[in-house]
């Protein structure tokens, strides 16, 4: 018999049960992580959600709920697209580099239509919903604010077109879903691709 | 006639002697309450600070006792709930107390757990040999805090709601994997009925298992290496003939029956709260937790429950989200460390030197500021101070093996004083 290397048989079969046994229980935790997941009904009732935007006066914002979030849908005056330029110097991310939004969405207005904002009104940060605050030069805000969103919870700040002010909690601009005009006066909230 | 009623005592002794003894015979009792009360010998110079382990076991079972109850007519569903607890509080008989009981035992628990842990930074019960039971006490704490956050989404308010929205989004802040992560949290895209279910499921049974687990095991670490006490002493170093610790009283029936006066004034006071103040004005049951949730709508002011304040102002102090919720984390956890950080080998801060005093002081200091910056709003000079706070917080512990190694220290008495 070869000189023993005290790894036994017994040994070998210790630690082939163990592997097994650990393999065993690491196979029988999938079903319970996974059932952690958002369910067939959370998924299902997570569909896309339609709003006539002809209905929106100029200057004034819908909410709309999609998945549990609120979906902002800002119809911009002239004056509110103009006041987009002014703030350019004060923002993290004027560009929308690092932000989400499909690709559609990222040109200076953040939107298919310059005059129609579709933002989550879900802050980047901790997704509390900010406040519209199209005032200009309230007292709380300070004299620069010339219109947008303001997050009450961390005090994050976002111009008109959702993009995020640098110095802020937020790190990037409000997300835009997807979305696409069904015709001229209806989009789709939720999905890009499909029939119009 | 006084023979025959000393007959009935004795034969009475005698069925419970006998009763006692055949449970020994199965099962060690006898030698269960000897080794962890009649026998288990702690300091005789114990003070006040010394209540709050004891008082940190009532609040547990009031909370047990009060929480079995409430889940008898509470209804974990975001349909429901909301007006279940309304229900528990106008419909169910005695429900408001047995619901306030539970709501303000939450602040008890962390009111006492905070002087307990407070109790081990003067006295320096983390020390060797004392680790482990450091270690386990933050387990219970980091368990405290996950079954504090999952309660309170439970009464479904608006704060409720977008509290857990807020921490949840915590996990959403992880690169690559954060947003999977928070949504498997969740189980939903957002906080839902879904949610509420399962955070139920960890509040009632999950979590207290582990809570009382580990409150076992915490006991039975400290039951093996002894008590420490407000001089820092082993007791155990200096034992009379008889092998018992000279400056060592036993627990029961000597500590049991001074408990016993602390738990008497403790729950005088717990019932003032209850009767006279649940809501504390707002800081034990925030306002806007009277509305029910609402996903389309934030709460004016978020700020969570007081006790969670401390490191939420930390996590707003930072201007970047990931370093925020890192440094939050990292604030939480960085007490485990303390047996490693701290190098001074005197124990008590009675015999300690003055660097370990100031830091402590600056310490409490910091905990108690940030924990009122938290409440407020993130506007004015208030970010500011919090970021002063914040640093102050770090650098009690990051600094401690720098103040602490070369500590002038007073010389430590070999046997305990008053």
């Amino acid at each position: 018999m070869a000189e023993s290397t005290g790894f036994t048989r017994r040994h070998f079969l210790t630690v082939a049960t163990a592997v097994t046994g650990v393999a065993g229980l690491t196979g029988a935790a999938v079903p319970f992580v996974a059932s952690f997941r958002p369910s067939a009904r959370a998924q299902a009732l997570g569909a896309p959600v339609e709003v006539d935007v002809s209905k929106i006066e100029p200057g004034a914002m819908l909410r709309v709920e999609w998945r549990g979030r609120p979906i902002y849908v800002l119809h911009r005056t002239d004056r509110m697209l103009q006041l987009l330029e002014r703030v350019v110097g004060q923002l993290r991310d004027p560009a929308s580099e690092e932000s989400n939004q499909p690709s559609y969405a990222q040109n200076e207005y953040r939107s298919i239509r310059p005059n129609i904002l579709v933002v989550e009104g879900v802050c980047t940060h901790l997704a509390c919903a900010p406040m519209p605050r199209f005032e200009v030069a309230p007292a709380d805000l300070g004299p620069d604010w010339v219109g947008g969103f303001y997050c009450p919870c961390h005090g994050s700040k976002f111009d008109l077109a959702g993009r995020v002010f640098a110095g802020v909690p937020a790190p990037t601009n409000l997300t835009v879903p997807p979305y696409r005009f069904l015709n001229d006066t209806t989009i789709l909230i939720g999905s890009d691709t499909g029939n119009t | 006639m006084a023979t025959r009623e000393q007959d009935v005592f004795d034969s009475l002794g005698r069925g419970l002697n006998s009763l006692v003894g055949w449970i020994d015979a199965r099962f060690p009792l006898t030698k269960l309450i000897k080794e962890h009360a009649t026998e288990y010998y702690a300091a005789k110079n114990f003070n006040l600070w010394y209540g709050f382990g004891v008082l940190a076991l009532v609040v547990l079972v009031i909370q047990l006792v009060t929480g079995i109850f409430l889940t008898m007519n509470y209804k974990p569903s975001a349909e429901d709930a909301f007006a279940s607890v309304e229900y528990i509080m106008r419909d169910v008989d005695w429900g408001w107390l047995i619901r306030y009981m539970h709501s303000t035992g939450a602040s008890a628990f962390f009111i006492v757990v905070y002087l307990h842990m407070f109790r081990g930074l003067m006295y320096g019960s983390y020390k060797k040999p004392r680790e482990l039971v450091w270690l386990i006490g933050m387990a219970i704490y980091l368990c405290l805090m996950a079954e504090a956050f999952f309660g309170y989404l439970l009464p479904w308010g608006n704060m409720s709601y977008w509290g857990a929205q807020v921490i949840v989004s915590l996990f959403g802040a992880i690169p690559v994997i954060g947003d999977g992560l928070a949504e498997w949290i969740r189980g939903d895209y957002y906080i839902s009925d879904i949610t509420l279910n399962r955070f139920f499921a960890f509040h009632v049974i999950a979590v207290p298992l582990m809570l009382v687990l580990l409150v076992v095991v915490h006991i039975m670490a400290l039951h093996e290496v002894g008590s420490l006490n407000p001089d820092g002493i082993e007791i155990k170093e200096h034992k009379g003939p008889d092998g018992k610790p000279l400056d060592g009283v036993p627990f029961h029936p000597y500590h049991t029956s001074k408990d016993l006066v602390i738990i008497v004034v403790f729950l005088i006071a717990f019932a003032a709260v209850v009767f006279f103040a649940p809501e504390m004005g707002g800081y034990f049951l925030e306002h806007a937790n009277f509305e029910p949730a609402d996903p389309l709508k934030t709460p004016e002011h978020i700020a969570p429950v007081w006790y969670f304040t401390p490191f939420y102002a930390i996590l707003r102090a930072v201007p970047d989200k990931l370093l925020g919720v890192i440094l939050m984390g990292l604030a939480v956890l960085l007490p485990t460390l303390l047996p490693w950080l701290d190098r001074c080998r005197v124990k008590s801060i009675r015999y300690r030197g003055w660097t370990y005093k100031v830091a402590l002081a600056v310490f409490a200091i910091s905990f108690l500021a940030l924990g009122y910056l938290g409440l407020q709003p993130a506007t004015g000079i208030y970010p500011t101070l919090a970021r002063v706070f914040t640093v102050l917080y770090f650098a009690f512990f990051l600094l401690m093996p720098f103040y602490t190694r070369n500590e002038k220290t007073k010389p430590v008495p070999a046997r305990v004083t008053k």
